[in-house]
């Protein structure tokens, strides 16, 4: 028999909890897992398991970037310059959605879920070589501290175009695909402009609500959010993702996250399989 | 006019977000629970793509459905306080740059803030 509508919105719920305190523990995301779940797992038409995952991205980098922002490490200039890249680029993704066929959709998702999970695995590279700093990134003031044990660090931001060039791409991902793009951002930051991880990771949380609140405009007005299935999807992985974030400190985490990263990437291979069968 | 410090800028920001989170939150609560007490037994419908009526994807419709106290139409209300916190995160920091006469930020800030009104509008 299936599911009523009660018995439906606890599974979601439960689902979405499970999702928020993984994601945020391991710092995949939990946005990323929640449309796979509800396409896979529960058979939601993927266009408003999409819109509805993007809003609970929403909740989720608001959240924790209410946490972050006081503890100092997050900077909110280089975060609002890059966010000119991230909005156009989620403008574009969700205007690219409502063209492209939904299992070109699911094939994209499955090669980023497969590539976030190979991503979080991978050891970080050393320090960065000492190059001098970029000049565009002088000239805007990017350059900052952030708090350690020692008393402030000083850091210097390099490569801004190529950063914020990956940024757009990043924002193209997270408005075709509803999910905050987390792992492209880190990418962008930490690799890329060489920003200290923790100055990165938190950047980067406080960068994907905004980029989100730009690709909502669009599905909501083509009538992708549903009111009845963003609902326990919001109160779930908000609750979840604040326990996750709290636990985060001091937990041992490398196991946990090698086990969501392979469930991460077998769901995009399922996204691939049934995309490209026409079953999604 | 006494100057803000990052640090009191970032302070406010996180404030401006916690509420705004926490406000939506119980939006959707309040109309989710009562939502799922009127249709705890129907069949829920989310197989099958078909778009979500007017009054449920536009500003007016959702306003108006919401005053006429339908269960979706508040939690549609809260999702929208969730999209707007993100937004008045921006606009806050245009106001802090403009204060802090920071021109190049105050022009970056304004183009963030005129795509996202873009976007919501």
């Amino acid at each position: 028999m299936p599911p009523n509508v009660l018995e439906f919105s606890l599974l979601v719920w439960l689902g979405s909890f499970a999702a928020g305190f993984l994601g945020a523990l391991t710092g995949l995301g939990g946005g990323v897992v929640i449309t796979p779940l509800l396409t896979i797992v529960l058979g939601v038409d993927i266009r408003y398991a999409i819109g509805a995952s993007l809003v609970s991205v929403i909740a989720t980098s608001s959240g924790a970037a209410a946490a972050y922002v006081r503890e100092g490490y997050s900077n909110i200039r280089i975060g609002m310059f890059l966010e000119v890249a991230t909005t156009f680029g989620a403008l574009a993704g969700a205007f690219l959605a409502t063209w492209v066929s939904t299992a070109a959709i699911a094939v994209v998702f499955g090669v980023v879920l497969i590539y976030s999970a190979y991503l979080s695995n991978r050891p970080r590279p050393d320090p960065a070589p000492d190059e001098p700093p970029d000049r565009l990134a002088t000239a805007l003031r990017m350059n900052g501290t952030y708090p350690t044990a020692a008393g402030p660090q000083a850091y210097h931001v390099r490569h801004v175009p190529a950063g914020f060039s990956l940024m757009f791409g990043a924002g193209v991902l997270s408005g075709l695909l509803g999910i905050g793009s987390g792992a492209v951002k880190v990418l962008a930051m930490d690799r890329i402009m060489r920003i200290p991880f923790k100055v990165s990771t938190t950047t980067s949380n406080f960068m994907i609500g905004v980029t989100a609140a730009a690709g909502t405009g669009v599905y909501l007005r083509r009538g992708y959010i549903d009111p009845g299935l963003a609902m326990p999807i919001v109160l779930g992985v908000l609750p979840g993702a604040l326990a996750g974030s709290r636990m985060l400190i001091g937990a041992r985490i490398r196991v946990l996250r090698l086990i969501f990263s392979i469930v991460v990437g077998i769901l995009g291979f399922e996204m691939i399989y049934k995309g490209l069968t026409g079953r999604l | 006019m006494r100057d803000w410090t990052d640090q009191q800028v970032e302070r406010m920001v996180g404030n401006i977000l916690r509420i705004g989170v926490t406000l939506a939150a119980l939006v959707v609560l309040v109309g989710g629970a009562t939502y799922l007490v009127q249709h705890a037994a129907d069949a829920p419908h989310y197989g099958v793509f078909s778009g979500e009526k007017s009054n449920l994807r536009t500003l007016s419709g959702i306003i108006a459905s919401a005053r006429e106290l339908r269960s979706l139409g508040i939690v549609q209300v809260g999702l929208l306080l969730l999209i707007a916190t993100p937004v008045a995160r921006v606009a806050f920091s245009l106001f802090a740059f403009l204060r802090k006469r920071d021109w190049a930020y105050v022009a970056v800030t304004a183009i963030v803030l005129g795509v996202l009104v873009y976007s919501v509008r």
